[in-house]
């Protein structure tokens, strides 16, 4: 069953409004995790109406399952149009998962700079963390099983499905 | 000898491949499937954004060891091959072996046990004898990739691909280009390697302009129209490649002189009205200036030269992390 994400989105904009007051600084810059991620940063910016563009990130090079599966086969540039330096950003993700990719992610940016503050934005939380990482905005809080994936699809219209998969015997 | 040069080396392009299609090693452009050849290509432009970074590298090869083995000297190609290698984290070993007579057969099978025993994950090498990056991809460990960095006058498949990944970034589409290859096509392993690459990407027209003298008895069968004349050839095209005249051909009574070349065969602004108005001139380097190119038109606006170079260590980044990942 396909679910809808207008109040996860709603849910995650006052939250933002509400970090970015607290911040009391500049306004963030957002940057978006491929592909899922990007479908929300946008969604948000729009929101937010903090003037474009968004960053993007592939963190395909950074993953650290590349000596076991190799390199993803459809990896996207990662477009950073604007100095990270000293700035608050706004790290977007779809679904937070074993933290694996948030990892990536922190470690990609600061290739870029030394950003002032990175607040963690995920649609859903599904628990299963196997590193020491949290969100600090959330649209929402799944408690799924091992064997469950949460699947988003978008751009247009944003959505998400929760799918049971085969998981392999050994 | 001609003869001999056209059909030394290739060999079965499988050995390239794993069962699942993926890449161990890159010998030769010929054989590869066109989906390949795009995949290079596509991983390739996320490398270029790779470089707009502050810190210019990625963790991804992080722990492997990748030798540059040279049995021929070369300046920009190991200097590429050693800057992606580097930009992807691995550790790089520089190992120049001058070319003898004797450094064949069973001393290159001796070098390559020996750097074997370093625990080594990647052979990048350049020789003067088409084949030898096969023969030393025939007999590495199952899990070390060999990349052919200029084999002979047989090929230098990084070389096209890197062309063909400069001419995406500035025309697109292939299958609506008119290419034309210009010099010594005889000698070139670049050369050979371009046609290939073209081919395989369906380009609309591949052509090569030289004299006889510098091309293969049956180059036409590799898939190209043949000009002798320089203006006919270059009439409407989309993407102008020299090629580089090496001096010591005109020593083997291949061509009169140096200057008269220039005069039949050399670019200039004049000749290159022949073209496309928005046509780009491509040289893999190190240009003659004043022997295959005017020097107005190799620092001129058309020029990608310095372009390619560039694409260079992005396309070396691609291919030596598909082989890398792939390997298991």
């Amino acid at each position: 069953m396909t679910e809808s994400v207008a109040e996860l989105l709603n849910s995650m904009e006052q939250q933002c409004r509400q970090v970015i007051d607290a911040q009391g600084s500049a306004e963030p810059c957002i940057i978006g995790i491929h592909t899922g991620g990007v479908w929300v940063a946008e969604a948000l910016r729009e929101r937010l109406g903090l003037p474009g563009p968004i960053g993007t990130l592939d963190i395909s090079f950074y993953r650290d399952d590349f000596s076991h599966i190799g390199l993803h086969p459809q990896v996207k540039p990662s477009e950073i149009p604007f100095d990270i330096e000293d700035r608050h950003i706004l790290l977007i993700d779809d679904v937070l998962h074993t933290g694996r990719t948030i990892r990536a992610a922190l470690n990609e940016i600061f290739d870029y700079g030394r950003p002032a503050c990175i607040t963690l934005a995920v649609l859903i939380d599904r628990g299963g963390r196997e590193l020491p990482i949290a969100a600090q905005i959330t649209g929402a809080t799944l408690d799924l099983n091992a064997d469950q994936e949460v699947q988003v699809q978008g751009p247009e219209p944003l959505s998400y499905r929760i799918v049971t998969k085969e998981l392999p015997n050994d | 000898m001609t003869e001999q040069h056209l059909q030394a080396g290739p060999l079965p392009s499988g050995m390239q491949l794993h069962d699942d299609g993926r890449l161990r090693h890159l010998l030769t452009i010929e054989g590869l499937p066109r989906e390949l050849l795009v995949e290079i290509m596509d991983t390739a432009e996320s490398f270029v954004s790779v470089q707009a970074k502050t810190v210019k590298k990625v963790p991804l090869l992080r722990g492997k060891t990748i030798v540059n083995l040279f049995f021929e000297p070369s300046t920009r190609t190991r200097t590429t091959f050693e800057l992606a290698a580097k930009r992807l984290s691995a550790d790089v070993l520089n190992i120049n072996i001058a070319t003898s007579a004797t450094t064949k057969g069973e001393s290159l099978l001796d070098t390559l046990r020996n750097i074997e025993a370093m625990f080594c994950d990647m052979f990048i090498v350049r020789h003067a004898d088409s084949g030898a990056a096969h023969f030393i991809a025939r007999h590495v460990a199952p899990h070390v990739s060999v990349l052919n960095a200029g084999d002979g006058s047989h090929a230098h498949p990084t070389q096209a691909m890197l062309d063909m990944f400069t001419i995406r970034r500035h025309k697109g589409d292939f299958t609506r280009l008119k290419v034309a290859i210009v010099g010594d096509v005889l000698h070139s392993r670049v050369a050979r390697s371009q046609i290939h690459a073209l081919n395989i990407l369906n380009t609309a027209e591949v052509r090569v302009i030289a004299p006889r003298t510098l091309l293969p008895a049956d180059v036409e069968k590799l898939g190209v129209h043949v000009f002798n004349d320089m203006d006919e050839g270059l009439h409407d095209v989309d993407v102008v490649i020299m090629l580089r005249l090496q001096k010591e051909r005109m020593q083997s009574a291949l061509l009169p002189s140096a200057h008269e070349y220039f005069q039949l065969y050399g670019l200039t602004n004049e000749r290159l009205k022949a073209a496309r108005e928005d046509a780009i001139v491509m040289h893999p380097g190190p240009a003659n200036r004043g022997v295959e190119i005017a020097s107005d038109v190799a620092d001129g606006s058309r020029s990608v030269i310095l372009e390619q170079v560039s694409n260079g260590i992005a396309i070396r980044m691609a291919i030596m992390s598909m082989v890398t990942g792939a390997a298991q």
